[in-house]
C-alpha cells in the first residue's frame, strides 16, 4: 500500500444520506477476479442511463469535479454490503478522502485497507463543505483539514493513522506477532471442522 | 461487574490486546465465497503466502451460481470464471468446497448451521455482511472485507476495534405465529432504530420473545443485524440450539461436553451492563411490508405509503431522502399497502429460504393458483433444504400454484445471476434488502415474510394474512 500524502483538492458533494455500497458498486461489477479496473463502474447506476449514457444531473458528471480526490456525504455511508470492491470502485476512480457524518463499520473498516481516510465531521460542518468551492487540504499527519476560510480539525485512531501514513502491510505486521497466534492455538478448545 | 455473552467471546478469543486500538482477534470457521475471495487468493500468492488453518476454513459457491438446472453450462462467462477461480484456489491451498454438483452445496449461512460447522462460542467470519446471521449460536460471527479475508486466510486472525454491547430485549408474545414471524419482528426492529442505529454495536438478542423462536427464526432475526448497522447479532444458545447442532455432519465428536462446558458459560451475567438497549413489545405486532429504499423504511401491513411529513420533523434534507425513495418506488402517499400490486415473488435468501420458512409459505399456497399477473419463485438455501422439502411434497404445493421451484443460491436476493427484476418490476421479497436496483437495475423491491410473500403471490396484491383462513 503507499503511504498516505497530504491532499489538495477540490471536494465532491454528494448530499445523500445512507449510500449503499451497492449503490457505490453495483452487483452487476462484482464478478471480476482482480482488484483494479473498478472506478468506471463507480456508482453506475447514478451516472449512466440505460444506453450508458451519462446522466447528465448527477454530480460525478459535472466535468468541474473531474480531478476531484474528495468525497464529501451524508450520515451511514457505506451501509449494506461488505463488498471492499466498494472501496476499490472509489480509490480507482480517484478518491483518497471519504468525508461524513457516520461511516457503516465494516466500510470504514475496508477503506484503511486500501489507502483511504474516512473522516467522521458534525452535520454543520459536512454542510459547509458540501458548498465549498475551493480546493482544500487534507493533512492527516496534524489531522486538519484546511479551507479557504478555516482550520477543520479531525480524530483518528492512532493506529490507523500509522498505518495509513507508512502503508503498512497489515500482515506483515500481525506475522511478527506469530508465536502468539501459536500459544493461543495450542489452548483453543474450538475443535477442527473436518 | 459481570460480563455479557458477546464480551466472554471476546475475552475467550484475544490473541493481542492493546491499550488502545483493535485487537488481534482468533478466529474459529472461516466460510468463503466466489465473489468476495479471488482477490484475497491472489494476495497470498503475490506474497507467497499460504493458508494457516485450512482445517478450519470451508468454502462454498453461492452468489452467482445459476439456479436452473445444474446440468447446464453456466452461460455467464464472468460467472464461470470466477466459480472456476474459486475450484482452483480451494485446490490449490487445500481447503474444502462444497462445489456447484455438491449435496451440501447451498448459501453459506445456510450451510454453515446445518452442517454443524457453526458453533456457540466461536468466533465466525465470512467475506459476507450476513455472516450475523451465525450469532443466533452464540456465536461471534462478523462479515468482512477481501482484505480481512486475506488476512484471515494467511493468519487465522484479524484486527478489530472492540464493538459496544446492544441490548434489545423481545417482551411478550405473538398471538398469531402463523402469520407473524421473526421476519416481522426484525424489519419493525429496525424500523424503530433505524439502518445506523446498531453501528458500531454488537446487539444481543434477549427476552422471553426470542426463547420462543425457534432456531431458523433466530437466524431470520440474526441474519438482518448488519440491516441495522450493528458488527454483529447473538443470542445465547439453550436447549434449542444444543438440539439443532446434534448430529450434523460435522458436529465435533466431543460435542457433548462442549455443551456441558457452554450451557454454563454462554450467557450473559445478571450484572453485566449494556451499553445501550431497546425494547420492543412483540404482543401486538403487525406482518411488515417494506415501502422505501433501504430496510428502515418499512410499515405495518394495514398502513398506507407514508408522507414525507410523516418522518421528517421539518428536517428538508431528511423529507427529499423519503420523497427520493417514494419516486424510485413509484408510490403515492396515502396508498394503502395491501392496494399495492405486484408482479414477482421471490422466495429465498439466506434470510428466509430455511425449511421452516418453505413449510409456511406452502401452507399458504396449498390447493391455490397464483395470480395470473404474478411471476414466482422459490429458490430453497441449499440443497440439503431442497431435498428435504422435496421428500415433504413442498415442491408440488409450489409448482401446482405455478411457482418455479429451483436450485439452491443467492439468486435474486442480489442478482448476481441470471436471476433479476426488469426494470420497474415489483416485487415482494423475502431478502433483506430494498436497495435501489438490488434485485435488478430500476426493479423495486418490498421486503416481507414468507407468508406473506406466499399470500400477496395468490392475490397480486400485499395483504394482511392474519385475516387469511391459515393452520
Amino acid at each position: 500500500m503507499k503511504p498516505f500524502e497530504k491532499i489538495n483538492s477540490i471536494i465532491t458533494p454528494l448530499d445523500k444520506v445512507n449510500v449503499d455500497t451497492d449503490q457505490i458498486i453495483p452487483k452487476q461489477f462484482l464478478k471480476l477476479v482482480q482488484k483494479s479496473g473498478f472506478g468506471k463502474f463507480l456508482f453506475y447506476n447514478w451516472r449512466f442511463d440505460e444506453n450508458e449514457n451519462k446522466k447528465p444531473n448527477f454530480i460525478l458528471n459535472d466535468s468541474k469535479y473531474e480531478n476531484s480526490n474528495i468525497l464529501v456525504s451524508g450520515d451511514n455511508f457505506g451501509c449494506g454490503s461488505s463488498r471492499e470492491h466498494a472501496v476499490w470502485a472509489l480509490q480507482d476512480y480517484g478518491f483518497s478522502v471519504i468525508i461524513a457524518p457516520s461511516f457503516a463499520d465494516i466500510f470504514f473498516s475496508n477503506c484503511f485497507k486500501n489507502g483511504i481516510l474516512p473522516i467522521s465531521l458534525e452535520q454543520k460542518i459536512i454542510e459547509t463543505l458540501y458548498v465549498e468551492n475551493d480546493s482544500v487540504i487534507v493533512d492527516l499527519e496534524n489531522q486538519i483539514i484546511v479551507t479557504s476560510s478555516e482550520e477543520i480539525p479531525f480524530t483518528i485512531d492512532t493506529h490507523k493513522k500509522k498505518i495509513l501514513l507508512e502503508g503498512l502491510d497489515d500482515i506483515a505486521q500481525t506475522f511478527q506477532l506469530e508465536d502468539k497466534i501459536t500459544e493461543f492455538e495450542k489452548h483453543s478448545t474450538v475443535p477442527s471442522v473436518l | 461487574m459481570g460480563d455479557t455473552l458477546f464480551e466472554k467471546v471476546w475475552k475467550s478469543h484475544v490473541v493481542v490486546e492493546k491499550e488502545s486500538g483493535p485487537s488481534l482477534i482468533y478466529i474459529d470457521r472461516h466460510l468463503v465465497h466466489e465473489v468476495t475471495s479471488p482477490q484475497a487468493f491472489d494476495g497470498l500468492r503475490m506474497s507467497n503466502r499460504k493458508v494457516r488453518r485450512p482445517d478450519l476454513t470451508i468454502a462454498t459457491m453461492d452468489h452467482n451460481v445459476p439456479t436452473n438446472d445444474r446440468s447446464l453450462p453456466i452461460l455467464d462467462q464472468t460467472s464461470a470464471v470466477q466459480i472456476q477461480t474459486l475450484e482452483k484456489n480451494c485446490k490449490d491451498f487445500g481447503i474444502t468446497l462444497f462445489d456447484i454438483n455438491s449435496p451440501d452445496q447451498g448459501i453459506v449461512h445456510v450451510i454453515g448451521p446445518q452442517l454443524g460447522i457453526t458453533l456457540p462460542g466461536s468466533t465466525i467470519v465470512c467475506g459476507d455482511s450476513h455472516t450475523s446471521t451465525h450469532g443466533a449460536f452464540g456465536a461471534l460471527a462478523l462479515g468482512i472485507g477481501t482484505s480481512d479475508v486475506e488476512h484471515v486466510l494467511a493468519s487465522q486472525t484479524m484486527w478489530l476495534e472492540k464493538p459496544k454491547p446492544f441490548e434489545i430485549r423481545l417482551e411478550g408474545k405473538i398471538k398469531n405465529p402463523h402469520a407473524v414471524t421473526a421476519k416481522d419482528i426484525i424489519l419493525s426492529i429496525i424500523k424503530n432504530i433505524g439502518t445506523g442505529g446498531g453501528t458500531g454495536t454488537v446487539i444481543e438478542y434477549r427476552g422471553q420473545g426470542i426463547s420462543d423462536l425457534s432456531m431458523e427464526q433466530r437466524m431470520t432475526i440474526c441474519n438482518m443485524s448488519i440491516e441495522a448497522g450493528a458488527r454483529a447479532g447473538m443470542i445465547a444458545p439453550d436447549e434449542k440450539t444444543f438440539d439443532y447442532l446434534r448430529g450434523k455432519k460435522y458436529t465435533p465428536k466431543n460435542y457433548e461436553s462442549l455443551i456441558d462446558v457452554w450451557r454454563d458459560t454462554l450467557k450473559t451475567d445478571s450484572d453485566a451492563k449494556f451499553e445501550k438497549e431497546f425494547i420492543l413489545n412483540i404482543n401486538d405486532i403487525a406482518p411488515q411490508v417494506s415501502w422505501g429504499t433501504n430496510p428502515g423504511m418499512t410499515c405495518d401491513v394495514t398502513d398506507s405509503v407514508p408522507t414525507p411529513d410523516d418522518f421528517s420533523n421539518g428536517d428538508e434534507n431528511q423529507k427529499k431522502g423519503i420523497q427520493k425513495a417514494l419516486d424510485y418506488m413509484d408510490l403515492k402517499s396515502g396508498t394503502p399497502i395491501e392496494e399495492i400490486k405486484i408482479d414477482r415473488v421471490f422466495i429465498g435468501s439466506c434470510t428466509n429460504a430455511r425449511l421452516e420458512d418453505l413449510i409456511e409459505a406452502s401452507k399458504v399456497i396449498k390447493g391455490q393458483k397464483i395470480s395470473p399477473n404474478v411471476k414466482a419463485m422459490v429458490v430453497p438455501g441449499s440443497q440439503m433444504i431442497k431435498r428435504q422439502a422435496e421428500e415433504m411434497g413442498l415442491d408440488k404445493i409450489f409448482t401446482d400454484a405455478n411457482f418455479e421451484w429451483r436450485e439452491s443460491g443467492c439468486s435474486m436476493c442480489l442478482g448476481m445471476n441470471p436471476d433479476i427484476l426488469s426494470p420497474g418490476e415489483r416485487c415482494a421479497s423475502t431478502s433483506n434488502r430494498n436497495f435501489e436496483g438490488r434485485q435488478g437495475t430500476d426493479g423495486r423491491t418490498h421486503l416481507v415474510s414468507p407468508i406473506m410473500a406466499a399470500a400477496a403471490a395468490i392475490k397480486g396484491h400485499f395483504v394482511d394474512v392474519r385475516k387469511m383462513d391459515l393452520n
